[in-house]
């Protein structure tokens, strides 16, 4: 096959989802984040639930997740997502709602939204980006911020008597009647990405039919935060980052 | 003209209730009433009291500092508020539970043996009744008619076969209740 | 068919005439002197009548955010608490302001600081109404003084939060919330259709349809100069409603040699007060803010040189006087009485202010 005849319309294998729009992209290169917009992007159309859905996105790298995917959203306080999902949810039970957060936002200053959500069965997909580091602000320890590991709050490594442990916050929310869906997804790997993916589209339909809170969190990297490069942080993260935070569906019911 | 009332006891002898039911009698009459609980952790155990005002005009404030009436069901409430009732004014109080008894000669005071009765007759629970019944002997500012009409409004359905033990009770307040001179 | 005159308190108030203007959602978290509201709304059941939507949150805080996410939603949503629960609010209805959210919040304050007392209070006059939250925001803020004023100020409060994409919110305290009067409730109107709130709340998050681009409510903007237009844009709006939303009271202010200035429950007890005084021949007028945000500033500036003496009656340490002070010039003599802590005053206590404070 020459140059000309891949090009042809008729043989292309993938493409841009529809619903990311052209805006370039604040995050790093290497970073976890581009790989789930796009992710939700094509469930959300596959689903043809364009025109219905609304994303909160968080404070934090994401803050800007509005600015990619061409659907309604609604820019929550930092940790506060999954309360404005809750409303906006029960106040439009045929839309799909999804927040997007970090572990900062969702394990540190949104510990109580998060957990009160999920014990509520709100009709909600959250979707959680886990890379160990406030990546926003500057590469902070964050809430599942490995022990040892060094960030700028914690230069010396992550110390358990200074800084308590790794949360894993995700574990916690598996015991709630509420969650229906809770599983640990990567995107280094194609194989990784289509797996996710298919967690992520289960969590959506979930909400529709009412099942109750999915949550779908996913083990990322922060190639900046971690000083790292792209190539390396992957291997960092499945030698340190995998063993504390296992991969697979927790709980599905 | 404007009655303005004070009842004042331990939480949890229907003193806030009884407020109520004369603020209803008053409603079934077209007046303006105002009601005005003590609120919060007094309710349980501690002192109780509620300021109501019925009046043919306009009510402007529903906090007061003086009373035409005041009901005191204990001895904290008596001492707090004796001093409150206006000259010429009317105060009455249960004996029950009363040590030291009101003292002031320019005002008429009433005792009415509500708590006694009520036990001795098994009908506890409508002490309060007979104290409003005695009270509207003293000051028939509202028709019997219209407090059962602002009982029966006051109470879920499901209590409406109290009303008749409540009637009785009112009318067993106006028995009971004697002018101390 | 006439109206009925029901008698309850203003707490129970708020909560039915919420449930007749058919608001959206409620979402509450349970403080003393306030809980009525939500026990009443729980016990209404709305849900299964209007549709309506009544939660109880985790927290102060949850539920601010959920209001802010239903408001995003274009949704009539609201909700209420007590002063200390305020202060946790006070984060979301900066962002609703930066959002340029409407949403009705309500206060039945208690004494402060900290957690204080439960009992009645005007201590957050300048919470409300010089900011509390973060940024140069402003919030509507009406102050009723009677349990048909807690009723009636449910409709003003979202009409006029939605006219100008403004949080608003009922400034109320433990007397207006626990005391029961007559009222008369509003008719019951419906709930607005999706349809409806498309049309009149375009930049509503409610999915994005083909023909518009995608909303997105935010009150995040990082380029300074667009942030400094999107501010000056709020300073306009923040003028035109100056201008045009004020409402007083006045009384007896025609012949008065002195006046007092009282809002919610202080202005209930003034009026005795001033019945007391012209008793005694001392004519005394009250002026009665009924908004506090815009304050009637002008109003007010007409009797700087009219009156001898103004005294502000405040359950606080001297709040309102401020703004008093500045709609006078200070061209009259102005002085506060309050009683703190939750201590409310009485109509003799007033009277004696008036006079040790201003007729001497």
């Amino acid at each position: 096959m020459d140059t000309l005849e891949i090009i042809k319309p008729e043989n292309k294998v993938y493409g841009k989802p529809r619903l990311m729009n052209d805006n370039p992209m604040h995050y790093c290169p290497g970073c976890s984040h581009g790989v789930v917009h796009k992710l939700i992007a094509e469930v959300v159309d596959d689903m043809g639930m364009a025109e219905k859905t609304i994303g909160i996105a968080p404070v934090g790298c994401a803050v800007f997740a509005y600015n990619y995917i061409d659907i309604d959203w609604i820019e929550a306080a930092h940790g506060r997502a999954p309360a404005v999902a809750t409303a906006a949810k029960r106040l439009n039970p045929d839309k799909m709602v999804f927040s997007y957060q970090g572990d900062g936002d969702l394990a540190a200053i949104g510990t109580a939204e998060t957990i009160h959500a999920c014990n509520r069965g709100e009709n909600i997909v959250i979707v959680f980006i886990n890379n160990a580091i406030y990546g926003m602000t500057g590469g902070q320890m964050a809430p599942t911020t490995l022990l040892g590991m060094k960030t700028s709050t914690c230069p010396y490594g992550r110390n358990e008597h200074l800084n308590g442990y790794p949360l894993k916050i995700s574990d916690l929310l598996v015991q709630l009647e509420g969650t229906c869906l809770v599983t640990r997804e990567t995107v280094h790997t194609a194989a990784a990405i289509k797996k996710a993916k298919k967690m992520l589209r289960k969590g959506f339909e979930n909400s529709m039919n009412g099942k109750g809170t999915s949550v779908i969190e996913f083990v990322s990297t922060c190639a900046s935060g971690w000083k790292m490069t792209p190539d390396q942080s992957n291997k960092w993260m499945m030698e340190n980052m995998v063993p504390m935070y296992p991969l697979g569906i927790l709980k599905d019911k | 003209m404007q009655h303005e009332i004070i009842i004042a006891g331990f939480g949890g002898q229907g003193v806030l209730s009884m407020g109520k039911i004369l603020a209803y009698s008053g409603l079934m009459e077209g007046k303006e009433v105002s009601w005005y609980p003590s609120y919060g952790p007094e309710q349980r155990g501690g002192t109780a009291n509620v300021t109501v005002i019925l009046s043919d005009e306009r009510i402007s404030s529903p906090v007061l500092n003086e009373f035409d009436i005041a009901i005191v069901l204990n001895q904290p409430s008596l001492e707090k508020f004796e001093k409150t009732v206006k000259t010429g004014g009317i105060l009455i109080y249960d004996g029950y539970g009363i040590t030291q008894k009101p003292t002031r000669k320019d005002i008429r005071i009433f005792e009415i043996d509500a708590m006694n009765t009520a036990t001795k007759e098994g009908n506890a629970k409508a002490f309060n009744m007979i104290v409003l019944g005695g009270m509207l002997k003293t000051t028939p500012m509202v028709k019997r008619e219209s407090v059962m009409a602002g009982l029966k409004k006051s109470l879920p359905e499901r209590h409406h076969k109290l009303l008749p033990m409540n009637e009785k009770a009112i009318m067993r307040g106006m028995e009971l209740i004697q002018e101390v001179k | 068919m006439a109206e009925e005159v029901k008698l309850m308190k203003g707490n129970e108030a708020i909560a039915h005439a919420a449930i007749r203007y058919g608001v959206d959602g409620y979402f509450g978290y349970p403080i003393t002197p306030q809980s009525e509201i939500m026990e009443t709304l729980m016990d209404e059941k709305p849900w299964e009548t209007t549709g309506m939507v009544v939660l109880q949150a985790e927290s102060e805080v949850a539920a601010i955010n959920m209001v802010y996410g239903g408001a995003a939603c274009g949704k009539r949503v609201m909700t209420s608490s007590s002063s200390p629960g305020i202060s946790l609010k006070l984060e979301g209805i900066s962002y609703m302001a930066g959002a340029e959210l409407p949403g009705l919040i309500i206060n039945v304050m208690r004494g402060g600081p900290g957690l204080g007392t439960i009992q009645p209070s005007q201590a957050d006059y300048f919470q409300t109404v010089k900011g509390g939250g973060h940024g140069d925001y402003r919030l509507i803020t009406l102050a009723p003084a009677s349990v048909q004023e807690m009723a009636d100020h449910v409709a003003l409060g979202f009409d006029l939060s939605f006219k100008y994409n403004n949080p608003a919110m009922i400034l109320a305290d433990g007397v207006i919330g626990q005391m029961m009067e007559k009222v008369i409730l509003p008719e019951q109107k419906t709930r607005r259709t999706e349809e409806e709130i498309r049309k009149a709340q375009p930049w509503a998050a409610l999915g994005k349809s083909a023909d518009r681009e995608r909303n997105v409510v935010t009150s995040l903007e990082l380029d300074s100069a667009a942030m400094e237009q999107n501010n000056l844009r709020f300073q306009k709006k923040y003028k035109t409603i100056e201008e045009n939303e004020v409402l007083y009271e006045e009384l007896l202010c025609d012949d008065a040699d002195y006046l007092i200035v009282a809002f919610g429950s202080a202005s209930r007890i003034s009026q005795k007060a001033i019945q007391m005084a012209r008793n005694e021949g001392i004519k005394v007028g009250l002026f009665r803010p009924i908004t506090l945000w815009p304050y009637p500033a002008k109003a007010l500036n007409a009797y700087k040189e009219k009156v001898k003496g103004i005294l502000t009656v405040e359950l606080n340490a001297g709040q309102m006087i401020e703004d008093v002070k500045l709609a006078v010039e200070c061209k009259t003599q102005v002085e506060h009485y309050g009683r703190l802590g939750g201590i409310v005053p009485t109509p003799q206590d007033v009277l004696s202010a008036l006079k040790e404070k201003l007729i001497k």
